[in-house]
C-alpha cells in the first residue's frame, strides 16, 4: 500500500470510481445523442438513416450498456444524496450500496427483453 | 502564525517512532497548523460559494434527472416496441406536444450542466499542469455551450413539415 493512500478499495471507493466512470461515459453519449437528434433539422431521411444504425444488434448491445451505466449512476446518485443529507446515511452507506446493486440487477434483467429483444429476433429470426 | 511554544507539560505520552525525541518544556513539539487556518497571508476575499452551489446543483439536478431520464428511457427503449419504433415521425408526434418539448428541454439543460460540472471536477482532479487544465476546461465549456444551444434550437425550431 503506497503511503498517503486514504482509501482502501472497499465499497465506498469502488462505488465512487464506478460513479465517475459511468458519469463520463454518459456525458459523452449525451453529446453524440444531441448531435444525432439535431439531424431532424436537416431532413427526415438524414435522421432516419442514423437512427437505423441504432437498431442494429451491435448498437443494441451498446444501448444495453448505456442503460446499465445510467441505472447505476441514477441509483448510486440517490445513495450519495442520502449519505450527504440523511443523518444516518454515512453509517448505512454499505447497506445502501448493496441495495442499489440489488435494484440494479433486477432492473437490468427487466431491461433485457425490451432492449435486446429485437436484436435477438434480427440475429436468429423471428 | 506565531511560534507558540506553550505546550502542556503533562498528558503527553511518548510519541510513536520518535525514539530520542521526547518532547517537553525544553524541547517543545512543533506546532502543526490546521490545514485551512486563516493567516495574515490569506487573502481577505475568497472565491465565494461557487463550489458549494455546484455541489448542491449536482444533488438537486440529479433528483430531477432520475425522473426525466428514466422516464425518457422507458418511453424510447421499452414501451411500444423499444428503439425499433423511433424515427422522424415518432419525434414529430412527441414534439407536437408542449409537454414533451418542455420535458426534453429541461432534460437537455440539466443533463448538460450536470455532466459538464461532473467533467469539470474530473479535469480538476486529474489534469495536474495548469495549462492542460485550463485548455481542457475551455474545450469542455465550448462543447457544453454548443450542445446546449444546438439542442435548444432544434427543440424550438423543429418543423414536422420540413419536406
Amino acid at each position: 500500500m503506497p503511503a498517503g493512500t486514504l482509501y482502501r478499495g472497499r465499497e465506498g471507493m469502488w462505488s465512487w470510481v464506478a460513479h465517475r466512470v459511468t458519469g463520463v461515459l454518459i456525458f459523452f453519449f449525451l453529446f453524440v445523442h444531441v448531435l444525432d437528434t439535431a439531424l431532424v433539422r436537416v431532413s427526415p431521411e438524414a435522421y432516419d438513416k442514423v437512427v437505423a444504425t441504432y437498431k442494429t444488434p451491435i448498437v443494441a448491445l451498446l444501448e444495453y450498456g448505456l442503460v446499465a451505466a445510467i441505472l447505476f449512476h441514477a441509483l448510486n446518485g440517490l445513495r450519495v444524496i442520502a449519505v450527504d443529507f440523511w443523518s444516518k446515511g454515512p453509517r448505512y452507506q454499505k447497506q445502501m450500496l448493496w441495495t442499489v446493486m440489488g435494484i440494479w440487477v433486477v432492473l437490468m434483467v427487466g431491461a433485457l427483453y425490451p432492449v435486446l429483444g429485437h436484436a435477438v429476433r434480427e440475429l436468429f429470426g423471428s | 502564525m506565531s511560534a507558540d511554544t506553550t505546550t502542556a507539560t503533562s498528558g503527553i505520552g511518548p510519541v510513536e517512532g520518535g525514539a530520542g525525541t521526547a518532547y517537553g518544556v525544553d524541547n517543545p513539539a512543533p506546532v502543526i497548523e490546521a490545514p485551512r487556518k486563516r493567516t495574515a497571508k490569506t487573502p481577505r476575499s475568497t472565491r465565494g460559494n461557487f463550489e458549494m452551489a455546484a455541489w448542491l446543483f449536482m444533488r438537486l439536478s440529479g433528483i430531477v434527472l432520475v425522473v426525466l431520464v428514466l422516464g425518457h428511457l422507458l418511453i424510447q427503449l421499452v414501451l411500444d416496441g423499444g428503439v425499433s419504433k423511433i424515427g422522424f415521425a415518432f419525434v414529430a408526434g412527441r414534439w407536437a406536444s408542449p409537454f414533451w418539448q418542455i420535458w426534453d428541454l429541461l432534460m437537455l439543460w440539466l443533463a448538460m450542466l450536470h455532466g459538464g460540472n461532473g467533467l469539470r471536477t474530473v479535469i480538476n482532479d486529474y489534469a495536474e499542469r495548469d495549462t492542460t487544465r485550463f485548455w481542457l476546461k475551455m474545450l469542455l465549456y465550448t462543447a457544453t455551450v454548443f450542445t446546449v444551444l444546438l439542442g435548444t434550437l432544434v427543440i424550438f425550431t423543429f418543423d414536422p413539415n420540413i419536406r
